[in-house]
């Protein structure tokens, strides 16, 4: 199940060429539902978003980012708030125009048109955090499934496909909420009347920002278990942007994880969460419960502002492995401050570190 | 009110014999609505020695914020409360108001979740954190900013932010603005609510180790409350799991988040899987159905219709506490721990 178990190991050293291509930059991985590699079902290439910011300032909110979702898979996108994870997932959406790069979906470039994107809107949806906030309280839970039959023009069998939809998000029978208002649910049902929202279209891809976020615990499983059924039954692909690494031990297959705007590692989820390489993702690994990664490494300050990216590597003033003189002790320091990271190729793991970076090399040496 | 404060000077340095800095002996709560009695705590017993940390858990609507908020008699007006909530021997219920004003900040504070609304937006930073040292202490309003800036030192944030508004910090400096400000009357006691749930992974691990720190440096008693039993575990020695205005489960913390008694404690434990381990790789665990309605519970005990391991009994019978271990109990029918007799006020007493 786990994908790159046989594709190149993390630590090959050439992996951060930044122009890898999608064809070539296919490594052999293996995801659930497809065995051979697939053409991406979306893909993000060299994304760049730039916002204004007071001040004449600009935010970099997304700096370079090369993102493939494969499919059938279930990606997740983890990262600290700021990093520009929500600014990916907005973009992939064709919420937000990227300042340079784009976005393909089953490889063709994504069009900005009002009829090219109402057509994209059927077969990418999105699931907000708070089922409360996207529901309209004065609406019955038919009427909030078959809204997005309503703006496609979709009017045959509306009921038949909102009671499918309903049903396939858990809410059996069907017929029983059709009639009722969001505050008569649960939040859990909340959160599914929102799910049965989005596949009444019949999606290809569903991106969920925080999907259980704003849910009780005991029923948190229950919103992931069904994400995860939605894949295996429908072949369904997922983004889930998320803060939390648990959500994505608990359903993703790969992970790639943010940093001031960049990827600063990709890969299997397996792999990622249980030896990770780049200091970043170690120390968020580290202060977890239980944590597979030795001592808690609580990280001083706050991810820095998007509108004043330092140089080099963009983690180096908080980075422990800097700070802590390993990065020194492999000849890699003056880099870390100086030299800018390559943006990390398409559709392969990879770790975005001067230091890791360097042992590979030393380790490829010493044969 | 300055009389409050010193008398507590007082007793606080007293040594002998340990007085609980917080014992809450069957406390009942029931507010009064438009959709009649709503009883959201339903009685409730727990005792705190200085230095000690409970961590409370729950779902939203099991009463958690509630029993933190009847400690400083918070409640809206109206809600009857029953039983006994003794702050330092001092029974806050029966207290007068103008007492309970001094015991408010300098005897136990709370750090409340949402830091963003918790703070005026007008005024600056020190100014807001020397306002409660004013009040108690009743030294002018210099001395008391001075003290404002230490306190912030002593919660890592950098003395030039003492002349910030609110918006212009992160959230996790305006919780640690919040967490100054608790500790800015030296209280015995800190109720922490979903304190660190909005903030980021990494900045929530950093309030949690200064509040762990500011705690164990000062001898203060913490309750922290939050739906997230895996922090609570990391944080706090003890851990209560409530359900439905009841604890269903209380005991050590690490070996209740591990191996929990009772069937809902299993559950809330498995919906925070532990990164790394295989049984929980793609194996996202919940529980089938919803919190109770405090307005309709269920009877019996009011877990048994998620119950996964129900038994025929479960719909009838009423549940206290039962001893799992001396140091641990659990609230179900299928424990049968030793017959060891557990420390009584850790008990739930009679049943409604």
């Amino acid at each position: 199940m786990t994908t790159d178990q046989t594709g190149p190991d993390q630590t090959e050293p050439d992996r951060t060429g930044p122009d890898g291509l999608p064809e070539a930059a296919q490594d052999g991985a293996a995801v659930p539902m497809a065995a051979a590699p697939a053409e991406p079902a979306l893909a993000a290439l060299e994304l760049t978003v730039r916002f204004n910011a007071p001040g004449g300032r600009t935010a970099r909110a997304v700096d370079g980012v090369n993102l493939d979702l494969r499919p059938g898979e279930i990606l997740a996108l983890a990262g600290e708030s700021g990093c520009g994870k929500t600014t990916v997932a907005r973009t992939l959406l064709g919420l937000e125009r990227p300042t340079a790069g784009g976005i393909t979906f089953q490889g063709r470039p994504l069009q900005y048109g009002t009829k090219a994107l109402k057509a994209y809107r059927r077969d990418a949806q999105l699931v907000l955090q708070d089922p409360t906030g996207a529901l309209n309280p004065r609406h019955t839970v038919y009427d909030a499934v078959a809204e997005g039959l309503r703006i496609h023009g979709i009017h045959d069998n509306e009921r038949d496909r909102v009671a499918d939809a309903l049903s396939r998000a858990g809410l059996r029978p069907a017929e029983k909420f059709f009639l009722a208002y969001p505050h008569e649910l649960s939040g859990g049902q909340r959160q599914r009347v929102v799910i049965a929202g989005a596949l009444v279209l019949d999606p290809k891809i569903i991106i969920a920002d925080e999907p259980v976020a704003s849910l009780d615990a005991s029923v948190r499983g229950e919103i992931l278990a069904l994400l995860m059924r939605l894949r295996d039954d429908l072949g369904l692909s997922a983004v889930v942007v998320t803060h939390d690494l648990g959500l994505a031990w608990n359903i993703a297959d790969r992970i790639a994880v943010m940093y001031l705007g960049r990827i600063v590692e990709i890969g299997s989820v397996d792999e990622i969460l249980t030896a990770p390489q780049h200091p970043y993702t170690r120390a968020l690994v580290s202060v977890l419960p239980d944590s597979p990664v030795g001592e808690p490494q609580v990280l001083a300050g706050e991810p820095p502002d998007a509108t004043d990216v330092p140089g080099g590597c963009r983690f180096h003033p908080r980075c422990p492995a800097l700070a802590g003189g390993e990065a020194e002790a492999a000849g890699v320091a003056d880099d870390c401050r100086r030299t800018e990271l390559p943006v990390l190729p398409l559709g392969q793991a990879g770790t975005s570190c001067h230091l890791v970076a360097a042992r590979a090399q030393a380790v490829a040496a010493t044969p | 009110m300055t009389t409050g404060a010193t008398e507590k000077d007082d007793t606080k340095e007293g040594s002998g014999a340990v007085r609980p800095t917080l014992e809450i002996d069957d406390l009942r709560i029931t507010y009064r609505g438009s959709r009649g009695e709503i009883p959201a705590v339903r009685g409730i017993s727990l005792s705190l020695n200085p230095g000690d940390t409970l961590g409370l858990a729950g779902e939203s609507g099991c009463g958690k914020s509630t029993v933190a908020a009847a400690v400083l008699r918070l409640l809206p007006p109206g809600t009857e409360v029953t039983g006994r909530i003794l702050l330092d021997g001092e029974d806050i219920l029966a207290m007068s108001f103008g007492k309970l004003r001094a015991v408010r900040w300098a005897g136990a504070s709370i750090v409340f979740q949402g830091a963003m609304h918790s703070l005026n937006p007008v005024h600056r930073i020190a100014r807001q954190i020397a306002e409660p040292i004013v009040l108690h202490e009743g030294i002018g309003r210099e001395a008391a900013e001075r003290r404002a800036v230490e306190l912030m030192s002593q919660v890592g944030l950098p003395s030039w932010r003492a002349q910030s508004y609110p918006h212009e910090l992160s959230g996790g400096q305006r919780q640690r603005v919040m967490i100054a400000m608790a500790l800015a009357c030296a209280p015995q006691l800190i109720i922490a609510d979903e304190a660190t749930t909005a903030l980021d992974v990494m900045i929530q691990a950093q309030v949690l180790r200064l509040l762990k720190q500011l705690v164990s440096e000062r001898h203060i008693a913490l309750v922290m409350i939050s739906h997230d039993l895996s922090v609570l575990a990391d944080t706090c020695e003890r851990l209560a799991v409530m359900y439905a205005g009841r604890l269903v489960e209380h005991g050590p913390s690490r070996e209740v988040f591990a191996g929990a008694r009772h069937p809902y404690a299993q559950a809330l434990s498995a919906a925070f899987p532990t990164v790394g381990d295989p049984a929980e790789r793609r194996n996202p665990h919940g529980l089938a159905g919803d919190p109770p309605d405090p307005g309709n519970l269920p009877s019996g005990c009011s877990f048994h219709p998620r119950c996964p391991v129900v038994m025929d009994e479960c719909s009838t019978a009423t549940l206290a506490l039962r001893a799992a271990r001396d140091d641990w109990q659990a609230a179900c029918l299928r424990v049968d721990g030793p017959e060891a007799v557990a420390a009584p006020t850790l008990l739930t007493k009679g049943d409604a």
